[in-house]
């Protein structure tokens, strides 16, 4: 594995918003077609790690590289570098006022400047790789969660990004709908796209990870492949953390 | 009074005469009440804190002044200071600046009830910020702002009635004269106000009409 195999390189990321201090120091990277999950309790910055990445936050402090090139301070040119790192929201956020087609297609057009017969070809082709091709003229509030996250899915395909940032993903949605979601996510690992995962589906973890990591208060605390996070964890925090959602899992399972 | 050629010869001649000039208003003031009202609702929500100072001020005194009084200003007032505008230019500047005033308030309002998270998934994919304004936030609050921004027409409609103040013979002013010419006050007033519903009806089924042609399912418009 040489550096070229790394698309996504964080490096010593900080973040405080006023005194609260929400990240300090993280770093990682991501080889390409690996998919990494992140893990750990509620407001320890796992969201914040994956806004810092693509910029919607600045980090205080620390670089972030994709594919070398240093994402962080990179002015005009982080439209590009958004385009290369998808993102996808816990709730969505599909463009109210336009069909499953046109949210996939809008970003082809006016970011990417692509011509109009070859975005609505793309978008289709987007739709049909998450099974949302039958829904394309619907609008957001006609499509369940799991459909309306597979559009959102599609959207951050249709830009053929380097990563994919996804932010607990399935956490807004019923066991039956995340079912269809995660789905379509282990087909896109299958497929080689390369996935930064927030989530706690430690079935999906299990399954699909090359790598977890386990954060907690601002600091990556442990991180491995997850037969090791997942059964013989270093940190008793990690044990404790995995064990209460795969009890929760299993559970809902009954 | 013979009734009949009253109205052919006398009546219907000066309303369609005043309406025309009433239309004139509305026509001149609408678009660009519109696009000031955007612009200044823009102003105030994503501008420099200057500008967003300013936006607001404007609709602060615009909202607080009578606006005959500010009719006034414009066509009494401004000579003193160099600019002669016709009585017709200074309406429908009034009319514009107050329908921009009102208009602002609506599609701000209309603004900030479009979903944050819409505008950062539209950053993530890469769009600027303009883009983002154009393509995900003014569509939807443009929509969802077609009920107040309708009402503000009708306001105009009706208040376009005061550039009578300033002499001009719009339709409001053509049925006052009429009316005091042959001292049939009550049959010619009557006539007018059915004009004036006539165009606030026509107004209402066209709105109704571009609604269901917006219509975009769980947006409200
Ligand atoms: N824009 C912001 N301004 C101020 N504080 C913020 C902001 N964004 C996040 N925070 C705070 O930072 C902390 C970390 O938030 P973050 O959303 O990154 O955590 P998380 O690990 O994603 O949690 P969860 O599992 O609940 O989603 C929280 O205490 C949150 O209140
Ligand atoms: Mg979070």
């Amino acid at each position: 594995m040489g550096p070229d195999d790394i698309v996504l390189r964080v490096e010593d990321i900080h973040k405080k918003f006023g005194e609260k201090v929400v990240l300090r120091g993280v770093s990682f990277s991501v080889k390409k077609g690996d998919t990494v999950v992140v893990i750990g309790p509620s407001g320890t910055g796992k969201s914040t790690l994956l806004r810092c990445i693509n910029q919607l936050t600045p980090p205080d402090m620390g670089r972030v590289f994709l594919h070398g090139e240093e994402v962080t301070n990179s002015g005009a040119k982080i439209s590009y570098f958004r385009q290369k790192i998808g993102m996808v929201f816990q709730n969505f956020f599909l463009f109210d006022h336009l069909t499953a087609l046109r949210n996939v297609e809008i970003a082809l057009l006016r970011v990417r400047k692509m011509d109009p017969k070859a975005a609505r070809e793309k978008a289709v082709y987007e739709l049909d790789q998450v099974g949302m091709s039958d829904w394309a003229d619907h609008f957001p509030a006609e499509l369940s969660g799991g459909q309306a996250q597979r559009v959102s899915i599609a959207r951050a395909l249709a830009m053929d990004p380097e990563v994919i940032l996804f932010d607990e993903p399935t956490s807004a949605l019923d066991p039956e709908l995340t079912r269809e979601v995660l789905e379509v996510m282990k087909k896109l690992a299958r497929t080689g796209l390369t996935m930064v995962v927030v989530s706690h589906e430690m079935g999906f973890a299990t399954s699909v990870a090359s790598e977890i990591i386990f954060m907690e208060g601002g600091r990556i605390v442990e991180q491995g492949p997850p037969h090791i996070l997942m059964s013989d964890p270093a940190y008793p925090r990690t044990r404790k953390f995995v064990s209460q959602f795969a009890d929760l899992a299993g559970q809902r399972k009954e | 009074m013979d009734t009949a050629p009253f109205i052919t010869t006398v009546l219907v001649p000066a309303l369609t005469q005043g309406l025309v000039i009433t239309l004139q208003l509305i026509v001149l003031a609408a678009p660009f009440g519109l696009l000031l009202g955007i612009g200044i609702a823009l102003g105030r929500q994503y501008g420099s804190r200057g500008v967003s100072v300013l936006c607001k001020l404007y609709v602060i005194f615009v909202k607080g002044c009578p606006l005959l009084l500010l009719l006034f200003i414009l066509y009494f007032g401004l000579p003193s200071v160099g600019i002669t505008l016709s009585a017709f230019a200074a309406s429908v500047i009034g009319f514009i600046l107050c329908n921009a005033a009102y208009n602002s308030e609506y599609v701000r309002g209309a603004i900030l009830s479009v979903k944050d998270g819409q505008m950062v998934a539209a950053q993530a994919l890469g769009m600027t910020r303009q883009q983002t304004i154009r393509e995900i936030v003014l569509p939807q609050a443009l929509r969802r702002a077609i009920p107040g921004l309708s009402n503000e027409f009708i306001y105009l409609i009706k208040y376009s009635s005061l550039a009578y103040m300033l002499t001009v013979i719009e339709l409001s002013g053509a049925g006052k004269l009429v009316a005091t010419k042959y001292f049939a006050y009550n049959e010619v007033f009557f006539a007018v106000g059915l004009v004036y519903l006539a165009l606030v009806s026509i107004t209402t089924a066209a709105v109704h009409i571009l609604e269901k042609k917006v219509a975009v399912p769980g947006l409200i418009s």
